[in-house]
């Protein structure tokens, strides 16, 4: 079994769960991965100050599909206020694999979008890891 | 009849850092479009200068500071020797990048006006494309693209019409596509860029540590290459140019050594090439390029070049076996440089790159500073595998191995 590409890691690449788009939705952003161009946008729907839906479009590894398509269930149905709490801990946890220094960016930018859709704060989330 | 290519050069040894092992394994290097290894020659150069013949260099009177400079100017002999270019039109900077800004802005800002056009190709490097937009913006003046075609090339055709509309003041261009691996045809477009009036920059990072250039022959206003592709280390690069151009042009950086005298208001320039050089010059760089210099001319550029097409055509034969794998850019090793880019159905290129590490084999993945062609391709990135002086077959296996190794990871099929 490989450390990082593990079975659910691959499955959540090839079946990306909340990829798509919304329409209408109440927030939005795109971001980019300047080291190597892969973009990620997110759509969400607000209802009562929660994610009410989500989804993720753009392209990128198995890394970064991975860790939107998981972080994805976390996300719906959280407060807009919880969302801005969030930080690479959170993600690298939620993802479950070793993340080496030139993949962290990988799996951080689902939460920099979704982040920079709620809160404005469009920097790379950081962490004590 | 051709040269009969060499399998191997038989030059690792030179290079210490093969001797170097990862969890157990030997360094299977794929990457010198990125960087190349360096010999012991070039290291033990560096480190002898530093050692012993550190000084600044000019208006130095004692002994030592002589040394620094006889070093440093038989270091641009070589080094302008290597690609049968002149001492004073041959400018050390930090790299192609700072010696495009240079002719961007100090020849750019005094020659394109509102109306020119400025010609470069949707095969450019990042570096050959930024500072052209900046200048068009600047001067008003319009950036115009010649188009790459399926093949991966140019056209010289494209190119008349494109200069027969009679606006293009420059046209700048690879020598070698550091994506694709086309090797574009530079005295012929250069020969018509000239009967057109115009002037040419060509970057020759990927071309310059692979095979025989000449720049006179190839007739280019401006040409540029950096050390450390080519065997020698960071921090310095070279722009060729004919003298009489570069003394027509005001100065890109300005302050120490670039000046003849300076007055309370008002300075007069240096001779060629200290005019193009601020500040203390990379002197310990320029040592170390010209051992690299030496080591390439004693291997034979001819040789390398021999070696490295042998290689690269065994590369795309071993690749095309490889399910789902897509090679862009020129079919035939014969026109292109010593590398290939590749996309592979069902994995990123990130993971490629990454599950070849798991084979010990280097290579990059992403969009190799060319978005623009990234996007003519299709594609958001692609994997890049190339090769220097001390690749072999058995390199080109590894790598094909962990790509099979790679594909069954990620639970992709047999074709």
């Amino acid at each position: 079994m490989d450390d990082l590409y593990r079975d659910y890691i691959l499955e959540h690449y090839k079946r990306p769960q909340n990829f798509g788009e919304l329409d209408p939705r109440d927030l939005e952003a795109l971001e980019h991965n300047p080291l190597c161009g892969d973009e990620l946008g997110v759509h969400i729907r607000v209802k009562d100050g929660r994610i009410d839906e989500l989804r993720f479009h753009g392209h990128g590894c198995a890394i970064s599909q991975a860790a939107a398509s998981i972080a994805s269930e976390e996300l719906k149905g959280m407060e807009l206020q919880d969302v801005g709490r969030l930080d690479a801990d959170w993600m690298i946890e939620l993802l479950g694999i070793p993340v080496s220094a030139t993949r962290r960016k990988c799996a951080l930018l689902n939460l920099k979008v979704v982040r920079g859709a709620v809160t404005g704060d469009d920097s790379w989330p950081t962490g004590s890891a | 009849m051709p040269p009969v290519a060499e399998s191997s050069l038989e030059v690792r040894e030179d290079f210490p850092i093969f001797a170097r092992r990862f969890d157990g394994r030997p360094l299977i290097y794929l990457d010198s479009a990125a960087t190349s290894q360096k010999p012991e020659v070039v290291i033990s150069a560096l480190t002898d200068h530093l050692r012993n013949h550190n000084a600044n260099v000019h208006r130095g009177v004692y002994a030592l500071a002589q040394e620094a400079d006889a070093a440093f100017d038989l270091a641009r002999e070589k080094i302008a020797a290597f690609t049968g270019a002149q001492r004073q039109g041959t400018i050390f900077t930090k790299n192609v990048t700072e010696a495009i800004n240079l002719v961007a802005y100090s020849w750019g800002r005094a020659n394109i006006g509102s109306g020119d056009a400025v010609l470069i190709t949707e095969m450019e490097h990042h570096a050959n494309i930024v500072p052209w937009q900046i200048l068009c913006r600047e001067r008003g003046a319009t950036l115009r693209y010649l188009k790459v075609d399926e093949r991966g090339e140019l056209s010289l055709e494209a190119l008349e019409s494109e200069l027969a509309r009679g606006d293009v003041r420059l046209v700048a261009f690879t020598h070698v596509s550091n994506v694709l691996g086309t090797i574009n045809p530079v005295a012929e477009m250069t020969a018509r860029v000239r009967a057109a009036g115009a002037v040419s920059l060509v970057d020759g990072a990927q071309a310059v540590p692979h095979m025989p250039v000449d720049v006179d022959a190839l007739g280019a206003d401006f040409y540029g290459w950096t050390g450390h592709k080519a065997l020698g280390p960071t921090g310095i690069g070279v722009l060729h140019a004919r003298p009489e151009i570069l003394d027509g042009m005001e100065p890109f950086l300005t302050g120490g050594d670039m000046i003849s005298s300076v007055d309370f208001q008002s300075a007069t320039w240096n001779e060629l090439p200290s005019k193009f050089e601020a500040g203390t010059p990379m002197i310990a760089e320029a040592v170390g390029l010209a051992a690299a210099v030496d080591y390439l001319c004693a291997l034979d550029m001819t040789r390398v070049r021999v070696h490295e097409r042998s290689l690269t055509a065994y590369m795309l034969e071993r690749l095309a076996e490889v399910p789902g794998l897509r090679v862009v850019g020129p079919p035939e090793a014969e026109g292109r440089g010593g590398l290939a880019s590749f996309t592979i159905e069902g994995m990123h290129p990130h993971d490629v790159a990454e599950l070849a590490d798991r084979g010990g084999v280097c290579i990059r993945a992403g969009h190799h500073c060319a978005q623009p062609l990234m996007r003519c391709l299709g594609v958001g990135a692609t994997a890049r595998a190339s090769v220097g002086v001390y690749n072999d077959a058995a390199d080109i296996d590894a790598l094909v191995a962990a790509l099979h190794a790679g594909r069954e990871v990620f639970g992709l099929g047999g074709s």
